[in-house]
């Protein structure tokens, strides 16, 4: 039996303790904003926060969860549902193609600017780094970051 | 003859014909539908159960709705795999009809015949191939092939998805609902078509003051004669064409919503979970298999030996991967002779070679290389390698498949939703019309779900074991068993003449696929040019990756051009500008990236640039890439970019 809190909300749920994160919040939990992409942490697809820190769901086991705290991207709106400014520059920003990878662009961004209110270009690379985006949204992504932290002006394409 | 002439045959594909058939029908609810099939004789009524969006409502060959609520909903035939035509598509639609965008809706068209593409293709592709050489020409018809064959006729690839479907469908079932919807007001009103406006989805006489919106007149318009070949707007009276709109597929893209295929849920069923693998080497299977130290594992359901692969179906993904590399698997061998890149390109240089100097099959010809060649007053030869590429989308390869009672369903991320289910039918031994292919947005492709193979793996575990089944290959047999994009082996000759212009060009290169055109340097007024192929032994199936042979031919030929130029003593761009002699579209984006770029500008120590041009799909592209070295390996600097789409 796992217990952990996902997304504010305490869950227990019968699972192998071997079971990484990203398959329990996927398979069992049914939230699917979560993405496997590599299983090896090599491409950030899956990253969620634990404890505020962000991590690779698919190589942490759910046993490293247990009393933890768990955020995963359906979790970073406010409480009334509006939409984080890092997910409104996504938007403004237009920045996912494809979309597949930004699920755990936005988790990294999201400790980022947590920690860093306004981080520089050289920042937001370091922290960026894990995440991999195959359709190369990262010039947006940084933009977007920078949008969001107020060190530029939305864009805005037309609604 | 001074012509590039092409060597191949014909592929007897008819001219298409212009004239698209539109159907009407009216909504059960009172909305108006208009439908364009790309063929006549459609079937009317046929895709009613399969489009209808609410109670009440019947879908009459369609491809756009207009409801009692006044939303239009553009029904796509394409997929969304990040490119946007889900968006733009829906926004030419809307142009043409005058339709408020913010009350535009887009709907995937299911997996049905009336949903091909295949004919279009030929439509978007012939207003550039007139204007382009005669000796062109021939090499369409091989695309459009290619195309029809791959796709089984309902495709997202080739650059089409804007030039064929947005041009061809969208845009005229726009103008006829538009003309429709204003020969019905103008029917009610009394009054004459001519003095009706339409703007942000509704019907305005200004002289008696009248307005109306569309959901009004929605049912009556269907009643209206249909117009098949509508007037569309000239560019200057675009509202959204060729606007920077959002993209409606974004919100859902931020907030965890999005459904990719490996997100498919259906409601009220139960899923197993599958891994598999499959033989190290095309062409071997099962030899034997030893599943005894993954048997009793948690979670594990079912050890599959499929034959061709093997599978464990478990509770979990995860738990089905675990067992799964438990498995002891030997395989049959390969009688190929080829099994490492290394003899993969001993092949290519063997053909080549074999070939000669004159040998080979001629692809494209004109003016006498051997003559000019002969006489150049500097020759140069090259040749450049391209290894194999995987795809690799962000989202692993995966399928999530039913079988029961006669009936399939199937969830996957495909570019090609009619070729699965033809594929899904042979396998299964199921009518095609008894199979539902549902494609929901997909996590990347880049060509690399153009097959059907892994939902025909996933649907055949499922009828065999009775469960619903959710398979995913892992990233590490997606990667190793995929389709790639060709290795390749192309060797050049050339000659110059004292000037340093290129007069005698020679290619030959082991891999021809599509488009033919790829491969010959037809934006180049240069006099003599030969274009050959040589064919070898392969191990590895052919498969598209983006562009299909542009990016090699592409990095072949532009590199080739600039070692002419270094040859020559000339600047790489003003050598190019000299050889664009019949090219305007060209010049004007080599010189508008030349520009950005501030070519010939000075730079740090250590630094250079690169400039190149490549048409590719009808779409024009230079860049100008500024790498530093100072470092011993390149680093990049700048990328700028022109595209004449």
């Amino acid at each position: 039996m796992a217990k952990f809190t996902l997304n504010g909300q305490a869950v227990e749920i019968e699972a192998d303790t071997n079971m990484p994160i990203l398959w329990v919040v996927r398979e069992k939990l049914g939230l699917n904003g979560t993405k496997f992409g590599c299983g090896i942490a090599q491409c950030g697809a899956c990253t969620v926060h634990l404890d505020g820190q962000p991590v690779r769901s698919c190589s942490t086991p759910v046993s490293s969860a247990e009393g933890a705290s768990v955020t995963t991207i359906e979790g970073i709106a406010g409480p009334e549902g509006e939409l984080s400014a890092l997910q409104k520059a996504w938007i403004s920003e237009q920045v996912p193609q494809c979309g597949y990878c930004q699920s755990g662009q936005l988790m990294s961004a999201t400790a980022l600017l947590r920690d860093n209110p306004t981080p520089s270009d050289d920042d937001i690379d370091a922290a960026m780094k894990g995440n991999i985006c195959r359709c190369g949204t990262y010039t947006r992504i940084r933009r977007a970051i920078k949008v969001a932290s107020g060190q530029l002006e939305p864009t805005g394409e037309e609604a | 003859m001074n012509d590039l002439t092409s060597k191949k045959e014909r592929s007897g594909l008819s001219k298409w014909s212009r004239r698209g058939f539109i159907g009407a029908g009216v909504l059960a609810g009172g909305g108006l539908l208009i439908g364009i099939g790309v063929r006549s004789g459609n079937p009317i009524g046929a895709l009613a159960p399969k489009v209808a969006a609410g109670e009440g409502e019947q879908l009459v060959n369609s491809w756009v709705k207009i409801g009692l609520d006044n939303v239009v909903t553009a029904i796509v035939p394409h997929c969304e795999m990040g490119q946007g035509a889900h968006s733009v598509l829906a926004q030419m639609l809307a142009d043409e009809l005058d339709a408020d965008w913010s009350q535009v809706r887009v709907q995937q068209a299911p997996t049905d015949g009336s949903y091909i593409v295949t004919d279009t293709a030929r439509q978007f592709i012939a207003p550039f191939t007139m204007n382009a050489a005669d000796w062109l020409e021939p090499t369409w018809d091989g695309l459009f092939t290619q195309i029809g064959r791959l796709a089984d006729a309902m495709l997202t690839g080739g650059s089409s998805s804007i030039r064929s479907t947005g041009q061809y469908q969208m845009r005229v079932a726009g103008a006829a609902a538009r003309k429709m919807l204003v020969g019905a007001a103008a029917d009610e009103w009394g009054v004459p078509a001519g003095e009706i406006e339409t703007r942000s989805s509704t019907l305005v006489h200004t002289a008696s003051g009248r307005s109306a919106p569309y959901a009004e007149f929605a049912t009556a318009a269907a009643d209206q004669p249909m117009d098949q070949t509508p007037t569309l707007k000239t560019p200057k009276q675009y509202n959204l064409i060729g606007k920077s709109k959002a993209r409606t597929d974004i919100p859902s893209k931020v907030d965890g919503t999005a459904k990719f295929g490996i997100d498919a849920a259906p409601d009220g069923v139960a899923f197993s979970y599958a891994a598999s693998v499959r033989p190290p080497v095309p062409g071997t299977r099962v030899a034997s298999m030893d599943a005894s130290k993954a048997e009793g594992m948690g979670g594990v359901l079912q050890i599959l030996n499929m034959g061709d692969f093997v599978a464990v179906v478990a509770d979990s993904y995860w738990q089905a991967q675990q067992a799964l590399n438990r498995v002891d698997v030997t395989w049959t061998k390969s009688e190929s002779p080829i099994r490492t890149t290394a003899d993969q390109f001993a092949a290519y240089a063997k053909a080549i070679d074999e070939a000669g100097a004159d040998g080979g099959n001629e692809a494209a010809a004109k003016g006498d290389f051997a003559e000019a060649f002969a006489g150049a007053a500097t020759t140069l030869e090259a040749e450049y390698r391209v290894p194999y590429l995987a795809h690799a989308p962000m989202e692993p390869i995966n399928c999530t498949a039913m079988v029961q009672d006669g009936q399939c369903d199937v969830w996957t991320s495909t570019q090609v939703p009619l070729r699965v289910r033809t594929e899904l039918s042979g396998a299964l031994g199921i009518d095609t019309e008894k199979i539902t292919v549902h494609h929901p947005y997909l996590g990347g492709s880049f060509g690399r779900r153009l097959e059907a193979v892994y939902a025909v793996m996933t649907a055949r575990m499922a009828q065999a074991t009775g469960y619903p089944i959710k398979a995913i290959w892992s990233r590490e047999e997606d990667t190793q068993k995929a389709l790639y994009r060709p290795a390749e082996t192309s060797r050049f000759k050339a000659g110059l003449d004292e000037s340093g212009a290129l007069v005698a060009y020679d290619n030959i290169f082991t891999q021809r696929n599509d488009p033919a055109e790829a491969s010959v340097p037809g934006i180049y007024s240069i006099p003599n040019t030969r274009v050959r192929t040589a064919e070898a032994p392969l191990h590895l199936p052919f498969a598209a990756w983006r562009s299909v042979d542009h990016s090699q031919h592409g990095f072949f030929i532009e590199s080739f051009i600039d070692e002419a130029a270094h040859a020559a003593g000339a600047d790489p761009y003003e050598y190019r500008l000299a050889m664009l002699k019949d090219a305007p579209r060209q010049v004007a984006v080599l010189k508008k990236v030349a520009e950005m770029a501030e070519w010939g500008a000075p730079l740090p120590d250590g630094h250079a640039k690169g400039i190149a041009i490549v048409e590719s799909f009808g779409s024009i592209v230079a860049q100008v890439i500024e790498v530093d070295m100072s470092a011993g390996k390149p680093k990049m600097k700048n990328v700028w970019a022109v595209c004449d789409a």
